[in-house]
């Protein structure tokens, strides 16, 4: 473990300042992911700069009726704000999946957002990721991906995939569902940056999983507001009851008159390097009949480009029609609790 | 010979919390890495990244330069150790690697900070030789081993299976697999360790099973008298056997006190360190097959195992020997088969042998009442033999029948439709299922203890001292044994004060085997016995004497085995395959139960260590690079409270002289022997799908 200098700025445009002159430095929050990643190697910074107290700790009412959350909030404070769990019950019901207690209590809504990816081979410095270190190769891609991606992460000429890693947050789930925007400040100002276009597909350069540039900060999340998210439900299945990372968790939000879907959000978690918002499935939905087998055949518009990773080591196959099956059964509960 | 005398139970018996569970609970009692000692110095060790090979070269100049780092041990420098007899404790000899994950190093430094950052930039270039790293039958050259843990016959044959099983009516065979498991106790192996060179003795905190055992294998491999090596162990946070043997962590810790004489080596492991340094549970494929009447009166029982073992150290697991007491056959046989690998050394996890071999045998034997058309409990108890099926031997007491019924009645099994696949609640198929359960009364001699009477003249109050060094890895022994202690002084228990876990007592042998309260209870009563025959009923103040455990003469003529069958109510989500365990009773037949409270949490947690067997524990050994890749406890998943339902153990009196004077059976690990089956034949009867394999996952129930 690297010793490390710790920076407490006043502001955060100092914070901001900090690291986007030292190449060095990075942004420390609740500490929860990048503290064990000090402790494994797989994170060597030199300055931590400590922005707990620089960004807003509110969940604030917007004009337009959306809510506004402070980049340091805690998990547990937002999937515990009431104004949360009427509007966006997905969300409240993602955090409350995520994690344990005593994390959620220390993890904040940046950090959330920003935590890396699972991978086995990614925490460990012993093995080849080129997410780690660009251009060593990927462990994974022959090896145990049981929490790795099916979907989005594309071949290169050479018909190798650079990284298939999955993005493990829930929270993020849900806020691409409801077309969350997250904003920034950073060195060259502040910018929002829809959450639909934050997160980056590996393609060959894994080593960056959002666009977030050099230095920026994330200081807030934006939920606009969002009738049909307040009829939402957040589904995740993992490898035991409470505690584990998803294998697949969907995000939905559906409308429903008559029998008849007339509109749907629809995300999945556990399955792409970020959040993975399953617009397909969504047009499919849109005006069909709400049955089984609209479900069915939502997951599997959505699921045509999947790509699941045979391997010796434990492949992932069986993500295909657990989606499937996770999807369909979250739809079906949804509609028929409307009902 | 006529029937033993046993002790008349007044303290054992009745309900009692641990005696040290406020000092727990409080924070105060001293775990191994936890005693304040001056000066500590922190290890951190370099451990090998290639499975086989050999080093063959070492630059350490960077890790020295680390700010606050006092040393730095390689194979280069170490000092020799005296038995280089067992390659598991040759640590730092020489260059050869046997696993990934062996010690090439280690660093010393002030802060753990500086000894993990020195150890980071330790340079190891290797040359790598071919290797396997998984098992697999048909890769490999399959050995039968001498014998199989810990003296076992490897292969047992009773008439002739191959011809039964020919001409029976019914047929079952099949192939069953559990993964590899780690033991992952809380508390990860610690050790503090001092040298002092002066007269050359070592000091050792250290969280183990048996500080008597630590103290000779450490004498043996440093070639020192046992005299000169103290081994304090006062609290253990949990072991699951895997504290019960000495391992390379301790030998490090003393090779690296010898560089910094007087000053105190802390070196307790990370999660990840326990995946490649402590032990495990080996693989094991099952093949089993029975052959039954249309009744399902079994003629033939035949359970050939194939399991790893280590080039480093051979441990031979005894899969199979569960199939050699439980259920009457004429014709029978057992087998075990090796396949040597380039892993880390397996040894003792909870239940080794009986744990892995009960879900092959009691899946088998669900899948025989299927095919026979036969209620589970009801083909149990049609094969109960008279005695031992193998040795013959009558059981000094065997309860099995009893505790199906038992079982059955408070599960409300009468109710049950044998259909599979019949009953959707909610989205969730719904099954029961029932398993046997054994586990062997062991007691092994070697403990001694010493008891001491005082009466202070000031208040008169009397007051007793217990001493042995045993261990309490969190069971309660060291309340138990003051229980016993008390009715066999014929006092008050609560003038009876217990210390173990040290070695300045008389030595005690290894918490395992679920053997320690047989073992050390026996050795405390026989010198309770002895300090009233010698000192009578009004004893002096400072009064004491010495006793040991005695050789169970009625091992001889009797079989000896605790008994108990398991029962689980399944759900299984229909679309996502999910599995949850909303119900499991566990009714044991397992001599006196010696105190209700510890003896529950024991038979509770075995079953939910099954049940995490059953359903999560699953070490990923890549082949490639020849590690557990998911080596952490984020990744390796264990149940959590929320996979524990509503999970109740009770048992039935049973009263057995012959076993030792307590009259009281091992009840350590026959909770989890049987429970990763009982939850796999719930989950075929809820869903019609047979999972032949542990852990069972979302994979086995989707389309
Ligand atoms: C055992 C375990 C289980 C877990 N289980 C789950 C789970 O089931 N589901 C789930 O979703 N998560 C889970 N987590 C992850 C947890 O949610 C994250 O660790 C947490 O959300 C990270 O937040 P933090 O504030 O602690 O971030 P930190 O660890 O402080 O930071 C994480 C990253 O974000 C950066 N960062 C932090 N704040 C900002 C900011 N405002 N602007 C820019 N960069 C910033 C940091 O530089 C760092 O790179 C688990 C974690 C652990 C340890
Ligand atoms: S999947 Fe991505 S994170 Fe994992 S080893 Fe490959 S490159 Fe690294």
């Amino acid at each position: 473990m690297r010793p490390f200098t710790h920076l407490r700025p006043d502001t955060a445009g100092d914070a901001v300042a900090t690291v986007a002159a030292d190449p060095d430095a990075v942004f420390l929050a609740g500490g929860t992911n990048l503290v064990d990643h000090l402790k494994l190697g797989v994170a060597t910074p030199g300055t931590l700069v400590d922005v707990t107290g620089l960004t807003s700790t509110a969940v604030e009412d917007l004009p337009d009726g959306g809510l506004r959350v402070g980049a340091g909030v805690r998990n547990s404070d937002l999937a515990g704000d009431p104004r949360v769990r009427r509007a966006y019950p997905a969300l409240a019901a993602a955090l409350l999946a995520g994690a344990s207690g005593q994390l959620r209590n220390m993890a904040t809504t940046g950090g959330n957002l920003l935590q890396r990816t699972r991978c086995a081979y990614f925490q460990d410095v012993t093995t080849p990721c080129n997410k780690r270190v660009p251009g060593q190769g990927c462990a994974a891609r022959d090896g145990w991906t049981r929490y790795h991606a099916i979907l989005g992460a594309a071949q290169d000429s050479a018909g190798l995939q650079h990284c298939v890693a999955a993005h493990p947050s829930d929270m993020a789930v849900p806020m691409l569902a409801f077309d969350a925007v997250v904003r920034l400040t950073g060195p060259d100002g502040d910018r929002a940056v829809p959450i639909t276009e934050f997160y980056r597909l590996p393609g060959d350069d894994p080593s960056r999983d959002t666009v977030l540039r050099r230095g920026e900060l994330i200081t807030a999340v934006d939920l606009p507001p969002s009738p049909i998210a307040a009829r939402s439900t957040y589904r995740k299945v993992r490898d035991r009851a409470s505690y584990a990372f998803a294998l697949v968790s969907v995000a939905a939000a559906v409308a429903v008159e008559d029998g008849t879907v007339t509109d749907a959000r629809v995300a999945f978690g556990g399955v792409a390097h970020g959040p993975w918002r399953a617009t397909r499935a969504e047009d499919v939905l849109r005006g069909a009949p709400a049955t089984d087998d609209t479900y069915r055949a939502a997951a599997d518009a959505e699921l045509a480009d999947a790509a699941p990773l045979d391997t010796d080591v434990g492949g992932n196959a069986f993500k295909v029609p657990l989606l499937r099956g996770t999807l369909t059964s979250t739809l079906r509960t949804l509609v028929e609790g409307a009902a | 010979m006529s029937t033993p005398e046993m002790l008349t139970p007044r303290a054992m018996g009745t309900p009692r919390r641990r005696v040290e569970g406020p000092a727990k609970v409080t924070g105060t009692a001293r775990y191994a890495a936890e005693h304040p000692l001056d000066r500590p110095v922190h290890l951190h060790p370099v451990l090998a990244t290639i499975p086989r090979g050999r080093v063959t070269a070492i630059d350490t100049s960077a890790a020295e330069a680390v700010d606050g780092v006092v040393a730095v041990l390689t194979t280069r420098d170490a000092d020799a150790l005296a038995d280089t007899s067992d390659r598991e404790f040759t640590v730092l000899q020489d260059d050869e690697i046997g696993f990934r994950g062996q010690y090439v190093g280690a660093v010393l430094a002030d802060t753990p900070e500086a000894a993990r950052e020195g150890a980071d930039r330790v340079e190891v270039t290797y040359e790598q030789d071919d290797f396997r790293a998984v098992l697999d039958p048909d890769a490999g050259e399959l050995y039968a081993p001498d014998a199989v843990n810990p003296a076992f016959a490897t292969d047992s044959v009773i008439g002739d299976a191959d011809a039964a099983l020919g001409e029976a009516e019914v047929v079952v065979d099949a192939t069953y697999t559990t993964a590899t498991t780690h033991n992952n106790p809380l508390e990860p192996h610690s050790s503090i360790v001092v040298w002092e060179p002066d007269g050359g003795r070592f000091t050792i905190f250290d969280s183990t099973q048996g500080v008597s055992t630590t103290r000779s294998n450490v004498a043996t491999v440093f070639g020192m008298d046992e005299a000169d090596v103290d081994v304090i162990s006062p609290h253990v946070g949990g072991g699951f056997g895997s504290k019960g043997n000495l391992h390379a962590n301790v030998v490090l810790a003393c090779l690296a006190a010898r560089r910094v004489p007087g000053r105190p080596v802390k070196y307790p492991l990370t999660r990840q360190q326990m995946f490649s340094l402590v032990g495990y549970r080996t693989p094991t494929i099952q093949h089993v097959r029975l052959g039954a009447t249309r009744e399902g009166r079994l003629s033939a029982l035949v359970h050939d195992v194939v399991e790893q073992t280590s080039r480093t150290k051979e441990f031979a697991e005894q899969t199979a020997t569960y199939s050699r007491s439980v259920y009457a056959a004429p014709h029978r046989r057992t087998t075990h088969r090796l396949d040597m690998l380039d892993v880390p050394v397996p040894s003792w996890m909870r239940a080794p042998g009986e744990c892995p071999g009960s879900f092959a045998a009691e899946v088998a034997m669900d899948e025989l009442a299927v095919a026979c058309d036969v209620d589970p409990v009801e083909l149990r108890i049609r094969n109960e033999p008279d005695a031992d099926p193998e040795t013959g031997k009558p059981f000094s007491s065997r309860h099995l029948v009893e505790c199906l019924r038992r079982g059955a009645d408070r599960f409300g099994w009468s109710r049950r439709d044998p259909t599979p696949r019949a009953r959707l609640v909610d989205g969730w198929w719904s099954g029961t299922g029932v398993a046997a359960s054994a586990y062997p009364t062991n007691r092994s001699p070697g403990s001694g203890a010493t008891i001491r009477y005082h009466r202070p003249a000031a208040d008169g109050a009397e007051h007793w001292d217990v001493e042995i060094a045993a261990a309490d890895i969190g069971t309660g022994a060291r309340t138990v044994l003051g229980q016993i202690a008390a009715d066999a002084l014929g006092v008050d228990v609560d003038t009876v004060e217990v210390t173990v876990g040290d070695t300045a007592v008389p030595p005690a042998t290894v918490a395992g085997g679920s053997s320690g309260t047989a073992s050390w209870g026996s050795a405390v009563v026989d010198a309770a016995q002895r300090f009233r025959a010698k000192y009578g009923t009004d004893p002096s103040d400072g009064d004491e004497i010495e006793g040991a455990t005695p050789e169970n003469d009625w091992s001889e003529h009797y079989a000896m085995s605790a008994f108990g069958a398991q029962f689980a109510e399944v759900l299984v989500h229909a679309d996502t395959g999910e599995v949850r365990v909303p119900r499991m009773l566990g009714v044991f037949a397992a001599g006196r139960i010696l105190n209700p409270v510890t003896a529950r949490s024991q038979f509770i947690g075995g079953m939910t260590m099954g049940l995490s067997m059953a359903l999560h524990e699953d070490s990923v050994m890549d082949p490639r690079s020849g590690h557990v890749v998911n080596h952490d406890l984020a990744n390796y998943h264990i149940a959590s409270c929320a996979d524990v339902g509503d999970m109740d153990a009770e048992w039935i009196d049973e009263e057995d002289p012959y076993v030792n004077p307590m009259g009281s059976k091992g009840i350590g690990e026959i909770g989890i022997v049987g429970a990763a089956a009982v939850v796999a034949n719930a989950a075929y009867h809820a869903t019609g799908v047979r999972v032949r394999s542990a852990p069972m996952l979302v994979d086995h129930f989707l389309d």
